[in-house]
């Protein structure tokens, strides 16, 4: 490795590491100016959601539905799509598979029930995003605010189903029938851990594969940077845009149903995690890349699952987690911009 | 049936209408400024929330409509002020840094609720309205349209000066050569950045005004996550009004009233699920984008940062 190799990579580090720094810092304060002690704090999340062994597995655990989510919102953005939507896909899908399992459970061996329930999550987030890929494709209408506006459609739809159509007479609280612990995806080993993480990881490396190295994935990218540019190499820019779409938010769909039959269960009236406005700042932050992606999603799993354990603990609510997110956006966009400054210094 | 003609039926349809749709008013009139000088600023829900917190503690402790108002605009501006500097300065990405600010507005919020109120949530007082004249006594529509808090009448105002300003004046013209092109502006003679940081400074002290109504006249109290997306809808608003404030104040309405119709069947002894209703709003903007959105015009260089001499 050369010298100007070796000070790329460095680089590239500082310019990821020192975002994440500053924003722990800069939360830390927010937390002393709230009257909670920022290193009880971060230390009780590291001590609960990375060294304790059932933190640890929890935390890793919780990877698999934000890996699914981000292996779409991949997909989207690297095909300059903005699809905010994810939240109402994601919910819809687990609603409807948390409905399934457990009528399938006893029909079906559970070989052929879990793809089954993939297949239908996909099929229910694809279609969740038919509407405003439409709206793109054909209208050019700007997909942030329908992608948006379809996910609180998408929230408050499966909150009736849940109530009205799923709901499981014998309980009191309106929920989705159980799905029986014996019929979820298996463990691995001794651990919590079911194997929906490693389809999960799978899942966003297939991704990044998929973007850099097809056919396919080369055409996203072309209407991703250039969508004039697409038009004259004679892309169908239509049918891709439903493509990318219908994987984006298959993908966050297949993210709530590996929850469902691997941790949950079921689904309660009014559960919504809101998870894809939390990993959309990730995969920024992974400037779309796959590993990267990876790297965050457990970084951010650990601080959720000892952020919770650290609200009843410390006191201090896990609203906290939202906070340290946007802080971690903002310092990224700012370090990216003094170094693309200091670039055109440098250059003139 | 009878219920839903009598006039307390009608009369309580439309007040709700008006107080629903005010906050959506001011935001969506301030999201227009926005969107004309190319700023897309998805960061109006964050601007709201923290207008709709500041006004609240403000009106709260000051024990005054006004100075809680004042204050959830200029909370509403601070936010801006953030956003003026990384994305019109910095040329940083809009979504993003809106997103952000979005997510940091809803989480210091909620935080700083959970330290402040969450053991009391006091509640304001009644709000102080000031009936028109004469107005105010006509049957139907009198008290639903004319007894209201000051600044409802501001936001139908406002709505007016707008379309004069956005007509008439050089500074409706800087704004629109702002969004449409703003290498034109700068050759002009026109800094594009100061126009650009002025509009987006207006749309948050707009938000913020709106999310103080709806705190402190609408709620009469302050909620972690208050705006449940209004902040969204008052940017399809200002995207479907085409640059036309009278759109916005339309619109927003029309919004108001979908909003209002819970309550109102509930006064008139019909029960429909609240998903049913939360949906109605969300429901109608994407009947009326799939509808009408062919004709939803945005300015050319909305999104883009200006940076001179780039092409």
């Amino acid at each position: 490795m050369n010298q100007s190799q070796a000070g790329a990579i460095a680089g590239s580090a500082v310019r990821v590491l020192l975002p994440v720094l500053l924003a722990l810092v800069a939360g830390g304060l927010i937390l002393l100016a709230l009257g909670a002690d920022p290193i009880a704090y971060y230390g009780y999340v590291v001590q609960r959601g990375l060294l304790s062994p059932t933190g640890l597995e929890g935390s890793i655990t919780r990877m698999a539905p934000l890996l699914l989510i981000a292996a779409g919102l991949i997909v989207a953005f690297r095909a300059g799509l903005w699809n905010l939507g994810v939240d109402g896909q994601y919910l819809l899908a687990t609603v409807v598979v948390a409905a399934l399992a457990p009528v399938l459970a006893p029909l079906v061996p559970s070989w052929l029930m879990i793809p089954i329930c993939l297949a239908v999550a996909f099929a229910v987030g694809a279609a969740w995003s038919v509407i405003p890929a439409f709206l793109k494709a054909v209208h050019g209408i700007n997909e942030i605010i329908s992608t948006l506006m379809m996910s609180f459609l998408g929230v408050s739809l499966a909150n009736i189903l849940i109530k009205i159509v799923f709901n499981d007479t014998t309980t009191t609280v309106p929920q989705t029938e159980t799905l029986a612990v014996e019929d979820r995806l298996s463990r691995l080993g001794d651990s919590t851990v079911h194997w929906g993480v490693i389809l999960a990881v799978l899942a966003v490396i297939g991704v990044h594969y998929l973007m850099g190295h097809t056919a396919l994935g080369l055409r996203l990218q072309i209407i991703g940077s250039n969508p004039r540019t697409a038009i004259h190499a004679g892309l169908n820019v239509k049918r891709l845009t439903f493509i990318a779409f219908a994987l984006s938010a298959g993908l966050a769909g297949v993210g709530g149903a590996i929850d469902v039959i691997g941790v949950q269960g079921n689904v309660r009236a009014d559960y919504n995690p809101a998870y894809g406005i939390l990993v959309i700042p990730l995969v920024f932050l992974a400037r779309f890349n796959g590993f990267g992606v990876i790297a965050f999603v457990f970084f951010f799993a650990v601080l959720m699952i000892g952020g919770e354990s650290a609200a009843r603990r410390v006191g201090v609510p896990n609203f906290f987690v939202l906070v340290l997110v946007a802080l971690l956006l903002t310092f990224l966009a700012l370090v990216e911009y003094l170094d693309h400054e200091r670039r055109q210094k440098r250059a003139a | 049936m009878d219920a839903l003609f009598t006039e307390a039926f009608i009369g309580a349809l439309l007040f709700g209408a008006v107080t629903a749709g005010v906050p959506l008013l001011l935001a969506g009139l301030g999201e227009q400024i926005s969107e004309k000088a190319g700023v897309l600023n998805i960061g109006i829900e964050g601007m709201m929330l923290v207008g709709a917190y500041v006004g609240f503690t403000v009106a709260y402790y000051s024990e005054s409509f006004f100075w809680g108002f004042l204050a959830g605009g200029i909370g509403g501006a601070a936010v801006a002020a953030i956003m003026v500097v990384l994305c019109v300065y910095a040329s940083m990405n809009q979504i993003v840094v809106g997103i952000g600010i979005t997510l940091a507005a809803e989480g210091m919020t909620a935080l700083e609720h959970h330290y402040e109120f969450s053991r009391s949530y006091p509640r304001l007082g009644k709000t102080e309205s000031w009936p028109i004249p004469g107005l105010s006594d006509l049957p139907y529509v009198g008290n639903a349209f004319f007894n209201h808090s000051p600044l409802v009448y501001f936001g139908v105002v406002l709505t007016f000066v707008l379309v004069w300003l956005f007509r008439r004046t050089h500074v409706g013209l800087n704004l629109q050569a702002a969004g449409d092109k703003p290498a034109a502006l700068d050759a002009a003679g026109v800094s594009v950045a100061t126009t650009r940081a002025l509009a987006v400074l207006s749309t948050g002290f707009l938000a913020g005004l709106g999310g103080a109504y709806l705190s402190s006249v609408a709620g009469g109290l302050f909620l972690p996550f208050m705006t449940g997306g209004a902040g969204f809808i008052a940017i399809v608003l200002a995207m479907l009004a085409r640059g036309k404030p009278t759109w916005v104040l339309l619109g927003a309405f029309l919004f108001g009233a979908s909003l209002s119709l819970t309550t109102a069947m509930q006064v008139a002894g019909i029960n429909v699920p609240t998903d049913i209703i939360q949906m109605l709003p969300f429901a109608m903007v994407i009947l009326v984008l799939v509808a009408f959105g062919r004709n939803s015009r945005l300015p050319p260089a909305l999104g883009l940062p200006y940076r001179r001499g780039e092409r």
